[in-house]
């Protein structure tokens, strides 16, 4: 199931929150979509789960377009909206079966179809509670087995492990990627890591827009070029000497110190150069005790910051 | 149509599962009742075996009741992101205001079903009127179709519950009173209308036995706008500007 988003735009008031963006998600693949809070992630999810209308443009999931075909592609889709809203009177099983029932499965085949997405989403010990009684982790299982009960051939996901304690990431995380294959998955995150961990693609947006489009590996290749040294010098006589003699290296395009470690800088370099065997050479030529020299490597979250802020 | 009764079942499992329906079902059973009965001018105070004093104080119990059950059908479901849920299912957004529509209208045709004792205890003292009962039971469904329709626009307007609630009694009073006074003191077009738009006038007519296209139009009408409005609001999502 493929998706083209072509040219969506749309206005709140004055402001855009997605100005024409137009992306295509190829069937099978899993894209992270990131962005600050506000980029218009979570409004590009409404829009091509046919909940809310654009202002102009268009979105096409295997051909059918949002504005005809609404009813049509929403069973195709799966949908885990922000927050997980569910009803919380509910038990598991009747909002379970209450879902199915809306997306037209045939009733012989509910009860299977619920026994094996309680199974598969863990949450057979808990099958008796109310929603209202789950954790919160338990929720988003409850919130993952509804989006995906009627088997739909593409997941939107809108920030399915916020506010989960760390072992619960991992286990959400690992949820999806089992029950993800073979299907086409949109996923919005805040989480970096997991959109190395998860995704075939990244797309980053900013202010309804696309600012980075590609693989994890891509962007951070985009990003790398520039080394960043965090270095520890002992035995020097105060900071401010020790900066103006790093920035006058050559290759050192900046240097500053980190706040609460003292005489611990940062250092960067120009681009494609290294300044490690200069800053080597000039704590010896000056006596002083280089105690660390770390290279920090780019992460995501660079790449990230350097897009979407400014 | 089959979506429909699949979200009206379970609003109206969710009525029972959250309590409301059996206190709903209590108070009005109570209230009915107890002026019905005992109080007032109940049915032994008149002397004659007639449902009369039931029909006026339901008249009133169902219009502080329904607006109470339908504050939260729309307004907690936009609060609370079930809404979003729920559209993004194979479901429009009229299926969802019908079968919340529907879904009261069940709980309300309960309530009335086991009001028949009184019907039953009236006929053994004494001749009733048969057809008058009926019809006056078939005008107290009609009248509350036109509440919950009522309250469910009032409902969409705001995600409070609250201003729901009061928007729904606010809105009520104008059908049940205000266009009847005002009426009285006009003439012309204008007074023709507002005693027309009031809804005294027609369930007074159908309690007292006399069914008529014109009141039958009258209250399908009124609910049906309410109901219309209350999806414009609900579709108001799309159009946001």
């Amino acid at each position: 199931m493929s998706i083209q988003v072509k040219n969506l735009t749309k206005k709140y008031g004055s402001q855009r929150a997605v100005d024409d963006l137009s992306f295509e998600v190829k069937t099978g693949e899993i894209l992270g979509f990131l962005g600050p809070n506000g980029a218009g992630k979570t409004t590009t999810m409404k829009i091509i789960t046919c909940f809310m209308a654009p202002s102009a443009g268009d979105v096409l999931v295997e051909g059918l377009s949002i504005l005809e075909n609404p009813n049509e592609i929403k069973r195709k889709i799966g949908y885990l909206p922000e927050n997980n809203p569910l009803y919380l009177e509910m038990g598991i099983f009747e909002y379970l079966q209450f879902v199915a029932e809306l997306q037209g499965i045939p009733k012989d085949k509910i009860q299977k179809r619920i026994v094996e997405m309680v199974r598969l989403t863990g949450l057979n010990a808990e099958k008796h509670k109310k929603i209202g009684e789950l954790s919160k982790g338990y929720r988003q299982r409850v919130g993952l087995a509804q989006a995906m009960i009627h088997d739909p051939e593409i997941l939107v996901l809108d920030e399915p492990t916020s506010g989960l304690d760390p072992n619960q990431i991992v286990e959400i995380r690992e949820l999806i990627r089992k029950l993800g294959t073979r299907k086409t998955v949109i996923l919005s995150t805040h989480i970096l890591p997991e959109v190395e961990a998860t995704c075939d693609r990244i797309l980053i947006i900013n202010k309804g827009k696309i600012v980075a489009d590609g693989t994890p590996e891509n962007l951070r290749r985009q990003a790398q070029g520039q080394e960043i040294l965090r270095i520890q010098i002992s035995e020097a006589p105060d900071e401010k000497t020790v900066l103006d003699a790093l920035q006058s290296l050559d290759n050192i395009a900046n240097a500053g110190p980190v706040s609460h470690y003292e005489n611990t800088f940062m250092v960067s370099t120009k681009p494609d150069t290294s300044s490690r065997k200069d800053i080597f050479r000039l704590c010896v030529e000056r006596n002083w005790v280089l105690t660390e020299m770390s290279l920090i490597e780019t992460k995501l979250e660079d790449v990230f910051r350097d897009l979407t802020t400014n | 149509m089959n979506a429909i009764w699949i979200i009206s079942k379970k609003e109206l499992r969710t009525f029972f599962d959250s309590l409301t329906a059996y206190v709903l079902l209590i108070i009005f059973l109570g209230f009915s009742g107890f002026f019905t009965w005992l109080y007032g001018s109940d049915v032994f105070f008149i002397g004659q075996a007639t449902l009369q004093p039931f029909f006026g104080i339901a008249y009133w119990t169902l219009f502080f009741f329904i607006p109470a059950l339908t504050m939260k059908m729309i307004a907690e479901e936009n609060k609370s992101g079930t809404m979003e849920l729920l559209l993004t299912k194979p479901v429009t957004d009229w299926q969802v205001v019908v079968s919340k529509f529907l879904a009261c209208l069940m709980l309300i045709g309960i309530a009335l079903l086991l009001t028949l004792p009184f019907y039953f205890s009236v006929w053994a003292l004494g001749p009733v009127d048969h057809g008058a009962v009926w019809s006056g039971y078939f005008g107290m469904l009609l009248m509350s179709m036109v509440y919950i329709s009522i309250g469910l626009f009032a409902s969409s307007i705001s995600n409070n519950q609250i201003v729901s609630f009061l928007l729904a009694l606010f809105i009520g009073v104008f059908f049940l009173i205000i266009f009847d006074l005002l009426a009285s003191n006009m003439t012309g077009f204008l007074g023709g209308l507002l005693s027309y738009l009031s809804l005294s006038t027609h369930y007074e007519s159908i309690s007292r036995g006399v069914i008529d296209t014109k009141d039958l139009i009258y209250f399908i009408s009124v609910s049906f706008t309410g109901l219309f409005l209350a999806e414009v609001y609900l579709s108001k999502r799309n159009i946001v500007e």
